[in-house]
């Protein structure tokens, strides 16, 4: 069984929280939205996080991409203290550092998805000629090649959310983080997009997604199961059945 | 594998059992692997003595040649099976029961009954989901795999009900 394997040295996660916490409010309104968490990502490891609504897991998600700063606690991302960073130093980290992934694509709907995946690369600095080069590579490594030219009201939801993960990697993330990946999307373009990420991750990418799909969920390689600003549950997810695919659907042999 | 499909797909056409395990392949994709040909040639045997296929070919032929086509009575009980509509019952109460009892005779934690649970289902949703993942769009296996997927589905949400239950029961006490 794979329930409990030691964690990874703490000195070489690629994340890692120590007390991390945030709160709204003040006094009776007080709400622990990330309650005292530590937590320890290995560089290529893909973890999910689900839990209900409300649980604090996007919350959780936008402390490790600094979108949002801690209450309090540590946060280290490749070794590098980030939850004192100021603004401008943040904005830099969020630029250069992680690559999001959100339901709804966030896509600029008057560009193309070549000039979609170009801007982050831009505005990181590169040369327009790079940033076009990366952003063919990456609409065709998404399978998305014939579509660089289409404007995202031209695509469908599934090679939207392709095209925002081109995007998401255009600037060589040290991780990426997903909130609720395949949340707007059905069953067809669901496994488009599983399909990607099973290949982003054994290319060694190190993955954090946000997800009530427990298809997303069963396909990464920890699960986390957060509450109330907690994780209740973690579980290691690299063991398959013992049975076969057969009995599963309940053919008689 | 069920007289029944067995029976049906000879009202396409008189078929040799080879043939039978190829259309059975092609439907099942990746499930037909754990199949046992060996089965196909035992349940037509069986629908021949029971009187519901007959041998269209010459007797003489070897037996894994031998060609059937539907009888009258197997033509009535596949119209009867088609409009059949039992449904497989999923056996909830086991495994409700288990919780119960565990709680109630101290024999263990209900939540970790309950997460061991969801580990399980959660390994065999990542099986599946890869299974899925690499059937070709559209074929009929990836149908039969997404209400695999489904079922898996409502099964881990209904453990997260059980969850949230228990711990607030546990709370309570």
């Amino acid at each position: 069984m794979t329930t409990e394997e030691p964690m990874k040295e703490p000195e070489k996660s690629l994340v890692r929280a120590r007390g991390l916490r945030k709160e709204y409010g003040r006094d009776e309104g007080l709400v622990r939205a990330v309650d005292d968490i530590d937590l320890d990502i290995a560089r290529g490891e893909t973890v999910a996080v689900m839990g209900p609504s409300g649980c604090g897991k996007s919350t959780l998600l936008h402390l490790l991409g600094g979108l949002d700063r801690p209450s309090g606690g540590e946060l280290w991302l490749d070794g590098r203290r980030i939850d004192r960073l100021d603004e401008r130093a943040l904005a830099r980290l969020r630029r250069r550092e992680i690559g999001f992934i959100f339901q709804a694509f966030h896509l600029m709907d008057e560009l193309t998805a070549r000039e979609n995946v170009e801007l982050p690369a831009l505005l990181a600095g590169r040369s327009p000629r790079d940033a076009r080069t990366r952003a063919l590579s990456l609409l065709e490594e998404v399978g998305l090649a014939d579509r660089s030219n289409h404007l995202p009201s031209a695509l469908s939801g599934g090679q939207r959310q392709r095209v925002a993960i081109a995007r998401a990697l255009v600037n060589e993330p040290t991780v990426v983080l997903a909130d609720e990946p395949t949340g707007n999307l059905d069953s067809t373009a669901t496994y488009e997009v599983l399909r990607l990420l099973a290949r982003l991750r054994s290319s060694g990418l190190t993955i954090v997604i946000v997800t009530h799909d427990e298809r997303v969920a069963a396909t990464t390689d920890r699960l986390i199961s957060m509450r109330d600003g907690t994780f209740v549950d973690q579980t290691r997810l690299t063991g398959g059945t013992r049975g076969s695919l057969a009995d599963l659907a309940g053919l008689e042999r | 594998m069920q007289q029944e499909v067995v029976l049906a797909m000879l009202a396409k056409e008189p078929s040799h059992g080879y043939e039978l395990q190829a259309r059975l392949g092609q439907a099942l994709g990746p499930l037909a692997e754990g199949i046992n040909e060996g089965q196909m040639y035992v349940t037509l045997t069986r629908l021949e003595k029971g009187g519901f296929v007959a041998r269209v070919d010459a007797p003489t032929e070897r037996s894994d040649r031998k060609v059937y086509c539907l009888t009258p009575a197997g033509q009535e009980r596949v119209t009867e099976w088609m409009s059949d509509v039992s449904w497989p019952r999923p056996d909830l109460s086991e495994f409700h029961m288990k919780l119960i009892v565990a709680a109630q005779g101290a024999l263990a934690d209900p939540i970790s009954i309950v997460d061991a649970q969801r580990r399980e289902l959660l390994r065999r949703l990542r099986d599946v989901t890869s299974a899925a993942m690499e059937e070709r769009e559209g074929s009929d296996a990836a149908l039969l795999l997404e209400g695999i997927v489904l079922r898996l589905q409502a099964d881990l949400r209904w453990l997260e009900t059980c969850e949230t239950s228990w711990t607030e029961r546990s709370k309570n006490r």
